[in-house]
């Protein structure tokens, strides 16, 4: 079983290339508001935002082999409660925190559910609460808006009580905001796949018989990693309405799903950095082709095409097999 | 009263649009076991194909109807031979991936070669005014949409039951290796199958043309409406994709008139409990 890239053998080294890429990529994303506009800075928030939903995608998808069609109901729970929040208590942590708690527990309700299918069963039912979620966003009017959404929702000043209060009113100082959360999210994300229960979710994956016969409850695995899937979802969706000020119906819709999918798909199924470059990789093509065209999902499309034609394991597998062939010495996975 | 069964006469109408695209998801999926994502853009192409030949350019109403079927079989037998034919043997996952990607390529292909939205074109008129149902003017038009759903269903159920070829089609469909083994050419089988559900979808959509607006967003809108039937009537059974399609048909009449706030997330409660409590759908033998 394949513990991830590095995982390597030999006396550890401090600075290996994997290590100084993290962190040159890192110190690049810290400096980023001094090169970049406001439209660079609001990409980048967008990029990260969908980094983290495609993350918790992934731990249920990649690792554990359950293909979700639903996680745009989460993502939207998350924006929902954060934006009902922030216009309650205007404060960003309670916010962002309660929305992602929000989503958890829907994850929770929803996944005890959903956990007892399997492949297109799995698919179809959580594509069925996607869109009962969507149904409920577009007409539950007194609570959602229906239509027209939430509106006018405060991009509310970073509090922790008695310690400090700063304000995030420059796209700037969001942009740090939305860094920091993402990175921690990223590493908490990095340690859970690395760890015994990461492992665990692998084994459900490749062998649900033989993890059943060495006593491991793959229910309550699955539904573990359903939530956490719920919980990156529901974070992702939190920082929206900060973001954009307003949150609308489409970001329940089941087309919203398939962002983290193709996200996941560009970048590699296998690989823990696939979906983070995958969304990067999603907003970049995006970036590129309506320059040219607005009919950029068409090329979206192809590129979909090819890939489960011909390159099923995404831009990232792609990169380390060539990465590994040019190194000769070292052995393959 | 007469208003309730009055709904109930229109809920049938808009029923058999959703039983042509179901019929063909349905039979799609008991053949190849794949799920269609696509299949509602089928429903669309076969919609703005039958708006181009009878719409804008005035062709006669069957022929324009027939060339729709005939360029969406075409787009599907693409489809099957040169893209889903190489993907039975991964992980289903990516065939629902594959189809993924097909929507987004003709839900904007259809935005760049037809634009936005158009005005409908009239009804031919043969099929035009209205006849008294329970005290109310029903359009004649309406009434064929039902009677053409009915025939379909008929052929359909003779032609899987009492011809060769549906003997052929069941077969591979239960059991693919030894379908092979007694000299069925599966791939053939696949491809035809596959062309078959494909016209199901562009006739639903093309007899909806002279009613209904065709927009880019037909679509996503179809396909999860053919979803919630499939599932209601259980993956690959034909016969429960028509009863569901009835269901959802009906329901979504009546609950716009009744409960307009939940109508929506009824049927898909209906769908999430049907797989929950009867995963092989409401009508499996």
């Amino acid at each position: 079983m394949d513990v991830g890239p590095v995982a390597s053998a030999g006396r550890p080294r401090i600075l290996t290339p994997g290590r100084s890429a993290i962190g040159g990529l890192i110190l690049a994303l810290l400096l980023l508001p001094l090169v970049g506009g406001q439209y660079a800075q609001y990409v980048a928030i967008q990029v990260l935002i969908l980094s983290l939903f495609a993350l918790g995608f992934n731990i249920l998808f990649g690792y554990t082999g359950l293909l979700s069609f639903g996680q745009a109901g989460f993502y939207a729970v998350g924006a929902y409660g954060c934006a009902k929040l922030l216009l309650l208590k205007p404060s960003l942590l309670f916010g962002v925190i309660g929305g992602t708690l929000l989503a958890g527990a829907a994850a929770l309700v929803l996944g005890v559910l959903c956990i007892r299918h399997t492949r297109i069963y799995f698919s179809m039912l959580t594509l069925a609460f996607g869109m009962m979620i969507f149904s409920m966003a577009l007409k539950w009017r007194d609570f959602t808006g229906g239509d027209d959404g939430l509106v006018g929702i405060p991009r509310a000043p970073l509090e922790i009580p008695g310690l400090v209060s700063v304000s995030m009113a420059s796209m700037g100082r969001y942009y740090y905001f939305v860094l920091v959360v993402s990175l921690l999210a990223i590493g908490i994300a990095y340690r859970l796949v690395h760890s015994p229960l990461g492992l665990t979710f692998q084994g459900i994956r490749d062998s649900e018989g033989r993890m059943a016969f060495t006593g491991v409850s793959v229910r309550a695995y699955r539904l573990i990693a359903f939530v956490i899937a719920g919980l990156y979802a529901g974070l992702a969706g939190a920082l929206l309405p900060a973001l954009e000020n307003t949150v609308t119906p489409p970001v329940a819709h089941w087309t919203t799903s398939a962002d983290p999918v193709l996200a996941t798909l560009l970048g590699g199924i296998q690989a823990f950095a696939g979906p983070i470059v995958g969304a990067f990789l999603f907003f970049m093509i995006k970036d590129i082709i309506v320059r040219f065209t607005e009919y950029w999902l068409i090329w979206l499309g192809i590129i979909v095409v090819v890939l489960v034609m011909g390159f099923r394991g995404g831009v990232v597998s792609l990169a380390t097999a060539r990465w590994r062939a040019l190194r000769p010495g070292r052995e393959a996975p | 009263m007469e208003t309730l069964a009055f709904q109930g006469v229109v809920g049938l109408s808009m029923a058999m649009y959703l039983w042509l695209i179901s019929a063909g998801l349905t039979i799609i999926f008991g053949v190849l076991g794949v799920i269609n994502f696509a299949h509602g853009s089928l429903f669309m192409l076969g919609a703005y194909l039958a708006f181009t030949f009878y719409g804008l350019l005035g062709w006669n109403f069957w022929l324009a109807i027939l060339l729709s079927l005939a360029g969406t079989a075409v787009v599907g037998w693409v489809m099957e031979r040169f893209f889903l034919r190489y993907l039975y043997g991964v992980d289903e996952a990516y065939q629902l991936l594959l189809t993924f990607g097909f929507v987004l390529i003709m839900d904007d292909a259809v935005k760049m070669i037809w634009g936005g939205v158009f005005r409908i074109p009239d009804i031919p008129t043969f099929l035009e005014g209205h006849w008294p149902v329970f005290g109310r003017p029903f359009p004649v038009y309406n009434a064929f949409i039902i009677a053409a759903g009915i025939v379909v269903g008929i052929v359909l159920w003779l032609g899987f039951e009492r011809t060769w070829w549906g003997r052929t089609v069941r077969a591979t469909a239960s059991d693919r290796e030894m379908a092979n083994a007694i000299g069925v050419n599966v791939p053939r089988v696949f491809s035809g199958v596959f062309m078959l559900g494909a016209m199901l979808a562009a006739l639903g959509g093309a007899l909806g043309t002279p009613v209904r607006v065709v927009s880019p967003g037909l679509g996503a809108a179809m396909i999860i409406q053919a979803f919630v039937i499939t599932v209601i009537g259980g993956l690959g059974n034909l016969k429960g994709a028509f009863v569901g399609s009835l269901i959802v048909g009906v329901l979504s009449a009546y609950g716009t008139l009744l409960f307009p706030v939940f109508e929506l997330a009824l049927i898909y409660l209906i769908m999430a409990v049907v797989l929950l409590v009867r995963p092989q759908g409401l009508f499996a033998r």
